[in-house]
Parts: structure tokens; C-alpha cells; sequence
């Protein structure tokens, strides 16, 4: 096809063109920022905890099924990966926490400069870290 | 201006016409799990693991029990419009219908199992 033929054909097509449209810069063109990797973090651990979810409707499924189906749930649980992926689920939820908290401090048009948006940032981060510690700890 | 507040001057607004009330619904389902997560947490953390006995005494107890059931039911609905931003920004065409779709029957069902389940055990 000439490129002439393609030119006024996009043309005639334009209005029935949806979904092909030039994007906006998007991830793979920014810079990593502390502000775009702990929102795309906020996204990650959101969606991820859907496992957890999962696991433990399981386990109070199980545990209203009977003794048996309760052992099982509550060994895969309870087993080394099991444990492995509470605890990552445990600062994953931390992290969501916190980083919602900071967009409800954000829709009330606080804390929006920069330097401030990245303070609350390592906030965030660091205090993940600080409440998985004090999770494991009492429980 | 009048005496509008800002939300409803911004409903309706929007190409779908429907951001608004989902963002607002996202605010509410977060403002809830801010109290219920540390609860559910530090509940549900002692009973996984117990004997089945114990387990099940434990969530026969009015608090763990409607924490437990609360936690299951907005965390479901907060997760169902969560992921239904994150598959219209990724997925596309009849993909995203369905996937969507898949998610909300996922949501829906996990947390009425959840809700089911916790209720069996406390009453």
C-alpha cells in the first residue's frame, strides 16, 4: 500500500480509531523517582495480597468444614512457604496501609511538594519495615 | 460555585461519568481498613495455627468473629474496584471485559465464603 493510499486511509479512519492513539510517556521513558516507585510498589502489594485473601477465606472455609479440612489448610499455612508468604504478605499489607493513609493525606491537599511527597515516601518504606518487625514480634 | 461541595461538582464529570464515585468508594472502603486491618491482624495472627478446638473457640467469640467478617467484606470490595483500575490501565479490549468480569465474581464469591465461613463457626 503507497503511503499516500495509507495516509488518507488513517484519515477516513480516524474516527473509528479507538485504543491506537499515541500514549503519553509512560514507565519505561521516566526516571525511577522515590515518588513513582512507591505508588507503583502501592499497586503491586494491593493486588498481590489477593494470595493471602485467598488463604485465609481457605482457612475459615476449612475450619467451618471440619477437623480435617482445618489440619490441611492450617499445615500449608503454618508450613515453612506458607509462613514465608505470610510474612511477605504481612509487610505487603503494612505497605499498602501506610501508602493508603498517604493518599488520604494527599486528597486533602496536604503534603504535595515534592520534598514533602518524598519524606512521607521513605515514611512509608521505613515504616512497613518498622510494623512487620513489631508483628512478628508480638505474634 | 453556590453551595455545592467539591465532590458533587465533580460527579459526572469524566468521560464514563463514574470516576468520582469510584474514587470516593475507594476512600471509604480505605478509611474502614485502616481500623479493620491492625484488628484482623492481630486476631486472626493468633488463631492460625491453633489446634481446631481452640481455632474454633477462638472465632466462636463475638470480636475476632465480626472483625474477621467486616475485614473479608470491605477487603474484598476495596480489592474489586483496586483491581478493576489496575486491568483497565494494562489489559484491553475484550480482555479487559472479561477479566473484569472474572474479578468481581472472584471478589464477590471469595467474600461471601469468608463472611459464610465466619458465621458457621460463631454461631
Amino acid at each position: 500500500m503507497g503511503a499516500d493510499l495509507q495516509a488518507r486511509k488513517e484519515n477516513v479512519m480516524a474516527d473509528v480509531n479507538r485504543g491506537n492513539r499515541p500514549l503519553s510517556p509512560h514507565l519505561t521513558i521516566y526516571r525511577p523517582q522515590l515518588t513513582s516507585i512507591t505508588s507503583i510498589l502501592t499497586r503491586i502489594t494491593g493486588n498481590a495480597l489477593l494470595l493471602a485473601a485467598m488463604l485465609a477465606v481457605w482457612w475459615f472455609v476449612a475450619a467451618a468444614t471440619g477437623p480435617e479440612a482445618y489440619a490441611r489448610a492450617d499445615a500449608v499455612i503454618t508450613s515453612w512457604f506458607g509462613k514465608l508468604v505470610m510474612l511477605g504478605s504481612i509487610w505487603a499489607l503494612w505497605y499498602h496501609s501506610l501508602a493508603g493513609i498517604r493518599h488520604l493525606i494527599w486528597d486533602t491537599v496536604r503534603m504535595l511538594e515534592i520534598t514533602q511527597a518524598e519524606k512521607l515516601g521513605w515514611g512509608v518504606i521505613a515504616g512497613s519495615f518498622v510494623l512487620t518487625a513489631l508483628t512478628v514480634a508480638v505474634l | 460555585m453556590g453551595y455545592i461541595t467539591d465532590r458533587k461538582r465533580a460527579v459526572g464529570l469524566g468521560s464514563a461519568h463514574s470516576g468520582t464515585m469510584h474514587h470516593w468508594h475507594m476512600i471509604i472502603s480505605s478509611v474502614a481498613l485502616v481500623g479493620l486491618v491492625p484488628l484482623f491482624v492481630f486476631t486472626f495472627g493468633q488463631a492460625v495455627g491453633l489446634p481446631y478446638d481452640e481455632a474454633v473457640a477462638y472465632y466462636a467469640r463475638p470480636f475476632p468473629a465480626i472483625v474477621a467478617a467486616l475485614t473479608f467484606l470491605v477487603g474484598f470490595i476495596h480489592f474489586r474496584n483496586g483491581v478493576q483500575t489496575l486491568i483497565e490501565d494494562y489489559v484491553h479490549g475484550f480482555a479487559r471485559k472479561a477479566l473484569i468480569i472474572a474479578m468481581i465474581c472472584l471478589s464477590y464469591t471469595a467474600a461471601a465464603a469468608g463472611v459464610f465461613a465466619v458465621a458457621r463457626i460463631a454461631l
